[in-house]
C-alpha cells in the first residue's frame, strides 16, 4: 500500500512485517523514531510474538541480540553514530559468530565536536567488523533492503547492516510503498537457525580459538561475504519478481554507461548527484551516477565493470580516514587497478552540512575542467578560512573557538 | 530438598555429613546422577574454586528444572578453562559472547525462549567478579532493574586472575595483586574503595539475592534450588577461593572459603524482593587472623614487624559485617 509516511515510521513497519522476535533497543538520535514505532507495534499485540527490550546501553542492545540470536531468536535493534561505537566490540562478536542480527543504523556524525547529524562516519567507523553492510539511497529502498536483508542475513548466517540518513531519510515524509504481511511471509520463509542453544542437543558457543584454527574462522566469514555478493544479486532478483519493483543488489548505475565523467556516492546523497547529472546531462555533459547499495563484502567486479570506460571518477562520501583521505575513494581505486581513470576523492556532507544541487554541479564543474588537483582530497564546500585562523591560534578549545570566529562573521 | 536445620556435623567443619543423611536429604553433588554440566578434563588450576562453584551452582539448576537450562558465560578463566577450541566442559548449552555482557545476552536468550513459549527453559548468566562487578556492571544493573527472567551467578574470587591477578572492585583491602603490591606506604589494594554487589543487587529490590560459598553446598544447593522456583532477575554471589591469586595451598581453598564465613568477612545471607529473610550464622568465630594467615596475598602483614595495625582494620571490617548483618548465633538460634 502506498502512503505518505516517515522514513521511520516507514522502517519500523517494513521490520514488523519481518515478523521479528526480539527487538532490543536504546534510544539515539536519530534511530528513536524507529524503535518507538516498534514498541507501540509489540505493545498493542500488532506484532506479536515479539519480546522487545529497553536495555540500558547500544553495547547491551547488540548482547541482547546476540543472545536471542544465539538462541534461534529473529532479532533486530537500530542504532546510530556513539551507539555503534559503544557496541563496536559486540559486533565484531555478533559477525564472528554468525549470527544473523539485522541493524538500522540512522546514519550519524561521530563526536567529538558533538553532532546529531547526518554523516556516514558511524557505520564507515565499522565497515571491517564483519557486517555486511547496506545504504538506501531513498525510504523506499530502506524499506526494501530491510526486507532483504532479513533473507541475506539468515540465507549466509552473517548480520547485516541496514545504513540510512538520519534525518535525512529518517525523518523525510516521502510515497513509500508498504508491502502486504502475505508478500512478506511468502518472501521471507520462518528462521532456522544453523546453531541454536536448545537443552534437547547441548551446543558451545563462542569457544576459545588458538593460532592453529583462528585465521580459517576468520577466512570463512570473509568468503561468506564473498558469497553474499552473489546472494545479495539473487535476492535482489526475486524481490523484483515479488513485489514489483527492482530494489538492493551491489550497485545501481544512473545514466552511466556511456559518461565520460562518472560521480560514485553512498546513500541519499544519490538523489541530488541525480538530478545534477539529469541538469548537465541536458546541457550535453557527458556525466553519470554510481550508487553503491553494498558497500560491505565490495562489489569490485561489478564496480569496475560499471566504472571501466570512464575518464575520471568522482567519489563524493559523507566520512573520511583521519590522516589519509577517502575511505570510499581508496575502495573504488581497488576497483579500478591497472586503469588509466583519474579518481578524484570529495568529502562533503559531515556532520550534516547540506550537499545541494549547486554544490555537486559547483564541484562537477571543477572537475570538467581539471581544477581538482589529481590526487589531491577535496572537502566540498569547506571553510578553509575558519581552518586556517584556528591552526595560528595557540590556545583555547578548537569548537569554541570556530564557532565564535564563525559569529563574528571572521575568515 | 527440603532445607531443615541439620544437627550433625563433620567434626572441626561444621559441613554437614552426606553419609549421616538419608539419600533424598544428600548434596545434589553427593547424587549419582548429578549431571556433571562442567565434566572432567577442563585446564583449571588444582584447587580452583570457581570451577567447583561453577559444577555445584549448575548441577543443582539442573536438578531444579529438569535439565532445562541455558549458560551464558562472561570471559575469564571459567570460560577459558572450559573451553579451549575444539572442546568443551560443559554439558549443556553454553555460550560465551564477551567480557562485560553476560547479563545482557542472557537477557536475550530468555527473551527468545519467552518469543517462542519455551518457558520451561530457564537461562543462567554467570561470570568472575571483574566480569561481574566492573566490566559487566551495567549490563547486570540493567538485568536487574527489568527483572529479566534470569539467574545471574557471580563466582567472586575477588580479583582478575585470569589475566595474571589484578585488582578488582571486589578485591579485599590490604590484599596483593599485581597491581596493587604490597610496597609504599599503604601495602596492598587501599581501603575504603571496592563495591558490595550482593547489597546493590538488594537495591534493585529482585525477587531475590543470596550469597554463598564452595564451603557450604547444602545452603548453595538450596539457594539455587530456591532461585530455580522463582522468575523475574535473581542474583547468586558465590564466594571462590583462587589458590594461585590468593597464594594459598590448593587444598585450603573449602577452608578458605569456610573461614571467610565463619570471621564475617564475607557475609553469607538471602534476601526476598530488597530484604534481608535469612543469614548463616557463625557457629564458631574465627579472628580474621586465622583467615589471613594462611595466604600469601596477605603475608606483607605478618612477620617482623608486620602490620598489626592493617590486621586491626581488616578485623573491625569484619566485625562490622557481624553487627550489620546479625552474624553471630546465640543461645536462641541453637535452641530453634
Amino acid at each position: 500500500m502506498r502512503s505518505q509516511i516517515e522514513g521511520s515510521q516507514a522502517v519500523a513497519a517494513a521490520v514488523a512485517l519481518c515478523r521479528p522476535e526480539v527487538i532490543s533497543a536504546y534510544p539515539i538520535s536519530p534511530q528513536t523514531h524507529i524503535v518507538e514505532a516498534l514498541s507501540d507495534l509489540v505493545r498493542t499485540g500488532r506484532l506479536e510474538p515479539c519480546e522487545y527490550l529497553m536495555v540500558e546501553s547500544e553495547f547491551g542492545a547488540m548482547s541482547a541480540a546476540i543472545g536471542a540470536s544465539a538462541a534461534g531468536a529473529r532479532a533486530y535493534t537500530a542504532t546510530a553514530s556513539q551507539g555503534i561505537l559503544y557496541m563496536a566490540e559486540a559486533l565484531y562478536n555478533a559477525s564472528g559468530l554468525g549470527l544473523p542480527i539485522v541493524m538500522t543504523v540512522a546514519n550519524r556524525a561521530i563526536g567529538s565536536p558533538i553532532n546529531i547529524w547526518n554523516d556516514h562516519s558511524d557505520a564507515m567507523s565499522q565497515r571491517d567488523s564483519g557486517w555486511i553492510q547496506l545504504y538506501a539511497a531513498s525510504n523506499q529502498e530502506a524499506v526494501d533492503l530491510h526486507i532483504q536483508a532479513f533473507r541475506l542475513a539468515e540465507a549466509v548466517s552473517l548480520p547485516v547492516m541496514v545504513c540510512m540518513d538520519g534525518f535525512v531519510l529518517t525523518h523525510a515524509f516521502e510515497p513509500v510503498d508498504l508491502p502486504t504481511q502475505e508478500q512478506v511471509d511468502a518472501f521471507l520463509p520462518p528462521f532456522e537457525p544453523r546453531q541454536v542453544l536448545d537443552p534437547a542437543a547441548p551446543v558451545t558457543i563462542g569457544a576459545m580459538v588458538g593460532p592453529e584454527a583462528f585465521a580459517e574462522v576468520k577466512v570463512l566469514m570473509h568468503v561468506k561475504q564473498m558469497q553474499a555478493l552473489d546472494v545479495i544479486g539473487e535476492i535482489a532478483g526475486e524481490f523484483a519478481q515479488a513485489f514489483g519493483r527492482s530494489s538492493g543488489g551491489l550497485v545501481r548505475q544512473y545514466r552511466s554507461a556511456d559518461a565520460d565523467t562518472v560521480v560514485v556516492a553512498l546513500g541519499s546523497v544519490l538523489g541530488t548527484i541525480e538530478d545534477a547529472v539529469d541538469e548537465l546531462r541536458d546541457d550535453g555533459v557527458s556525466v553519470g551516477a554510481v550508487g553503491i547499495t553494498c558497500f560491505r563484502p565490495w562489489p569490485l567486479a561489478e564496480l569496475r565493470a560499471a566504472l571501466d570506460h570512464a575518464r575520471r571518477v568522482v567519489v563524493l562520501e559523507k566520512a573520511f580516514a583521519v590522516g589519509l583521505g577517502g575511505i570510499v575513494g581508496q575502495n573504488v581505486r581497488l576497483a579500478l587497478e591497472g586503469l588509466p581513470t583519474r579518481v578524484h576523492d570529495v568529502v562533503g556532507g559531515l556532520g550534516g552540512r547540506p550537499i545541494t544541487r549547486a554544490s555537486v554541479l559547483r564541484l562537477l564543474g571543477d572537475v570538467l575542467e581539471d581544477r581538482l588537483e589529481p590526487g589531491a582530497l577535496t572537502f566540498l564546500d569547506l571553510d578553509w578560512g575558519l581552518v586556517q585562523r584556528e591552526l595560528e591560534r595557540p590556545f583555547g578549545p578548537h569548537a569554541e573557538n570556530i564557532l565564535r570566529d564563525l559569529a563574528a562573521g571572521l575568515r | 530438598m527440603s532445607r531443615q536445620k541439620i544437627k550433625l556435623y563433620q567434626v572441626g567443619s561444621f559441613a554437614v555429613g552426606n553419609r549421616l543423611l538419608d539419600a533424598d536429604e544428600r548434596t545434589v553433588q553427593a547424587r549419582s546422577e548429578r549431571s556433571n554440566t562442567l565434566t572432567s578434563g577442563h585446564r583449571a588450576c588444582q584447587g580452583c574454586g570457581e570451577a567447583l562453584g561453577a559444577r555445584y551452582v549448575l548441577d543443582a539448576a539442573m536438578r531444579a528444572t529438569g535439565d532445562q537450562v541455558i549458560v551464558a558465560n562472561a570471559t575469564g578463566c571459567l570460560e577459558v578453562f572450559s573451553t579451549p577450541y575444539p572442546e568443551s566442559s560443559w554439558q549443556l548449552p553454553w555460550i560465551h559472547s564477551l567480557f562485560g555482557n553476560a547479563p545482557a545476552v542472557a537477557t536475550g536468550i530468555a527473551a527468545a525462549l519467552k518469543a517462542k513459549g519455551r518457558t520451561g527453559v530457564r537461562v543462567v548468566g554467570q561470570g568472575g567478579d571483574g566480569g561481574t562487578l566492573d566490566i559487566g556492571f551495567a549490563c547486570l544493573s540493567g538485568m536487574f532493574e527489568r527483572d529479566d527472567d534470569v539467574l545471574y551467578v557471580c563466582y567472586d574470587n575477588e580479583a582478575y586472575m585470569n589475566t595474571g591477578v589484578q585488582r578488582s572492585s571486589a578485591t579485599p583491602p590490604a590484599a596483593r595483586t599485581a597491581n596493587t603490591k604490597p610496597v609504599g606506604f599503604e601495602p596492598g589494594n587501599v581501603f575504603g574503595q571496592g563495591k558490595n554487589a550482593p547489597l546493590i543487587a538488594l537495591a534493585h529490590e529482585i525477587p531475590y539475592v543470596a550469597t554463598a560459598t564452595v564451603a557450604d553446598l547444602h545452603d548453595l544447593e538450596h539457594k539455587v534450588e530456591r532461585a530455580m522456583e522463582l522468575h523475574g532477575a535473581r542474583y547468586l554471589h558465590v564466594l571462590v577461593p583462587c589458590p594461585l591469586g590468593w597464594g594459598a595451598a590448593s587444598c585450603d581453598t573449602i577452608r578458605l572459603a569456610r573461614l571467610a564465613v565463619e570471621t564475617g568477612l564475607f557475609p553469607v545471607f538471602e534476601a526476598d524482593h530488597g530484604e534481608v529473610t535469612a543469614v548463616s550464622k557463625i557457629r564458631r568465630q574465627a579472628p580474621v587472623v586465622e583467615y589471613l594467615r594462611p595466604q600469601r596475598r596477605f603475608a606483607h602483614l605478618f612477620g617482623e614487624p608486620g602490620r598489626p595495625d592493617v590486621v586491626e582494620r581488616i578485623q573491625a571490617g569484619a566485625d562490622r559485617n557481624i553487627r550489620r548483618f546479625g552474624l553471630l548465633a546465640d543461645e536462641t538460634d541453637e535452641e530453634e
